[in-house]
């Protein structure tokens, strides 16, 4: 498959307007301009307006609703926040409960190295909306809130906007009330009991479960928490349905998604394409490589590192991924260049990980520190003789004990890191730092930011 | 009907009464936090694991009937 059919810019989306039953990128940001958000009449002329999902009163409600439901589980939508869970078994999970209902579009994004939940909030509000509304709908929410970081104002602007936009065209806003919060930037921000605990007015961090918010989630009510590309793409699966969705990607992980690329290549940023695309397929889409390569983060912070040897065969979808102990989480590949050292750049993104944690659990508060104390002696030469046996021992404690995930992605990305870079990780043990040790880090972190691809590509 | 010991991570000071009086299932980290045997108690370790439970000063140990499946 060549470049060209797979993956898609969005600065290229203008080009490649088609109907809508063909098996085209893009989709989700079909019609966008780099240059700002869509416009209702925008979005209504490129996408046509969202069925109504709840047709009569009553049964015949309930009804509609759940062949909604039905058509989302054949089109077998994973959720796009990183855990890749059936959208349509946690949305029968929030139908089946009694009381008032409410839906969360996770849009917070705490993943330093992702982009493209703000983005889709900047350039596609309507499209977001338009999940919002239809997943309500289904599950039988009154209520949506989209989330967005605090950090990210553009997206506020945007979706504000786009709100606006929708009040005055009563026609398209039929259904639940639709609301924005602005959520705290940090890593674990956007984990769902941490969002529905801030959301009920708590803090922005997780509790411990059960209850899971399909259960008790904002103010106790049954609550589907989804990310935002989850529901723009359930937007589309109710206007076209579940065989056009699987026209493209693989049978377990079908249609599109989003990627934030990073690293050296000639055009960073975010690329819509299909699950199971070649990694080369979407490094020829950005321009290509703009100096070698020596390995790539995937998934996110909690991700797995893949080293460069692998990278020219990797396919973009989590049953490929699995091969390697990798999925594709939240669609983050950060390529990590040639210049750089592996070692420091692990070192870092631990003590960073270690910083996130929001300081609930105790082996998440020592386990993490210790891990990146043991990582970055080790980097240092520091270490003790069996300094690796230290880190395996440290990960092995601090994996699976906490109330959340964040300790097992550290650990994930911690370790995965050190035997993809085994004869790094020996060479410092032996030496210390190396020459590229003091080179500036290259993974992005917060005051650091991810490049944004706000730039128009049709022309090239 | 079976039961498992489990910890509330987040509840959990780190008092270790629990390994004291379970330490057949429970050990503790170097930071004094509960390490648990999660696999599922009978007879009289499942009176010695309540005893445990509501010796607990922060409620954080937790003896649950185990659950048929796990769904979010």
């Amino acid at each position: 498959m060549s470049a060209a059919e797979s993956t898609v810019a969005y600065g290229r989306a203008r080009e490649a307007q088609r109907p809508h039953d063909a098996p085209a990128l893009p989709r989700l940001l079909a019609g966008v301009q780099a240059d700002g958000p869509m416009t209702l009449a925008g979005h209504l002329s490129v996408h046509g307006p969202l069925p109504p999902v709840r047709g009569g009163r009553g049964r015949r409600a309930r009804e509609h609703a759940e062949e909604l439901i039905d058509e989302i589980e054949r089109a077998g939508l994973l959720g796009r926040g990183g855990a890749a869970f059936p959208a349509a078994t946690k949305m029968r999970a929030v139908a089946a409960r009694r009381g008032r209902s409410i839906v969360v579009a996770n849009g917070s994004e705490g993943e330093p190295a992702s982009a493209k939940d703000r983005t889709l909030l900047e350039l596609a509000p309507h499209l977001v909306l338009d999940g919002a509304v239809a997943a309500a709908e289904a599950v039988g929410a009154g209520e949506a809130v989209v989330c967005l970081c605090d950090s990210d104002g553009v997206g506020a602007r945007s979706v504000a906007r786009a709100l606006a936009e929708r009040h005055e065209h009563a026609s398209a806003g039929h259904g639940p009330e639709l609301k924005v919060r602005a959520v705290p930037q940090h890593y674990v921000a956007g984990q769902e009991s941490a969002l529905a605990n801030f959301l009920s007015g708590g803090p922005s961090k997780p509790t411990f479960t059960p209850p899971r918010p399909f259960e008790q989630g904002v103010k106790r009510r049954p609550t589907l928490v989804a990310n935002v590309e989850t529901l723009a793409h359930l937007a589309l699966i109710a206007r076209h349905g579940a065989p056009w969705f699987r026209q493209l990607g693989t049978p377990t992980q079908p249609g599109s998604t989003l990627a934030t690329l990073s690293g050296p290549v000639a055009e960073p940023g975010v690329y819509e394409i299909e699950l199971g695309a070649s990694l080369s397929s979407l490094v020829g889409a950005a321009g290509g490589i703009a100096s070698g390569v020596r390995g790539a983060l995937i998934g996110g912070y909690s991700g797995t590192w893949i080293g460069r040897e692998w990278l020219t065969g990797v396919a973009l979808s989590s049953e490929h991924l699995a091969a390697h102990g990798a999925t594709l989480g939240a669609g983050v590949v950060a390529l990590l260049s040639e210049h750089a050292c592996p070692v420091a750049e692990v070192a870092r993104l631990a003590r960073w990980m270690a910083g996130q944690s929001v300081r609930q659990c105790g082996p998440c508060i020592h386990g993490l520190d210790a891990l990146a104390v043991a990582v970055a002696e080790l980097a240092a030469g520091r270490g003790e003789k069996h300094a690796v046996r230290r880190i395996e021992y440290l990960a092995s404690l601090t994996a699976r004990r906490g109330a959340c995930g964040h300790p097992d992605g550290v650990v994930n990305m911690v370790l995965s890191g050190l035997e993809t870079f085994e004869p790094d990780f020996a060479e410092h043990a032996r030496h210390g730092h190396c020459e590229r040790c003091s080179r500036a880090p290259e993974l992005p972190l917060p005051d650091r930011p991810v490049d944004r691809p706000v730039r128009d590509r049709s022309a090239s | 009907m079976s039961h498992r010991v489990r910890v509330n991570p987040i509840a959990c000071e780190a008092h270790g009464m629990c390994a004291e009086l379970l330490p057949e299932r429970i050990t503790l980290d170097e930071w004094g936090y509960p390490v648990i045997d999660d696999r599922p108690v009978e007879g009289w370790e499942l009176d010695h694991a309540r005893r445990a439970a509501r010796a607990c000063p922060t409620f954080a140990l937790l003896v649950e009937r185990e659950r048929a499946g796990r769904q979010r």
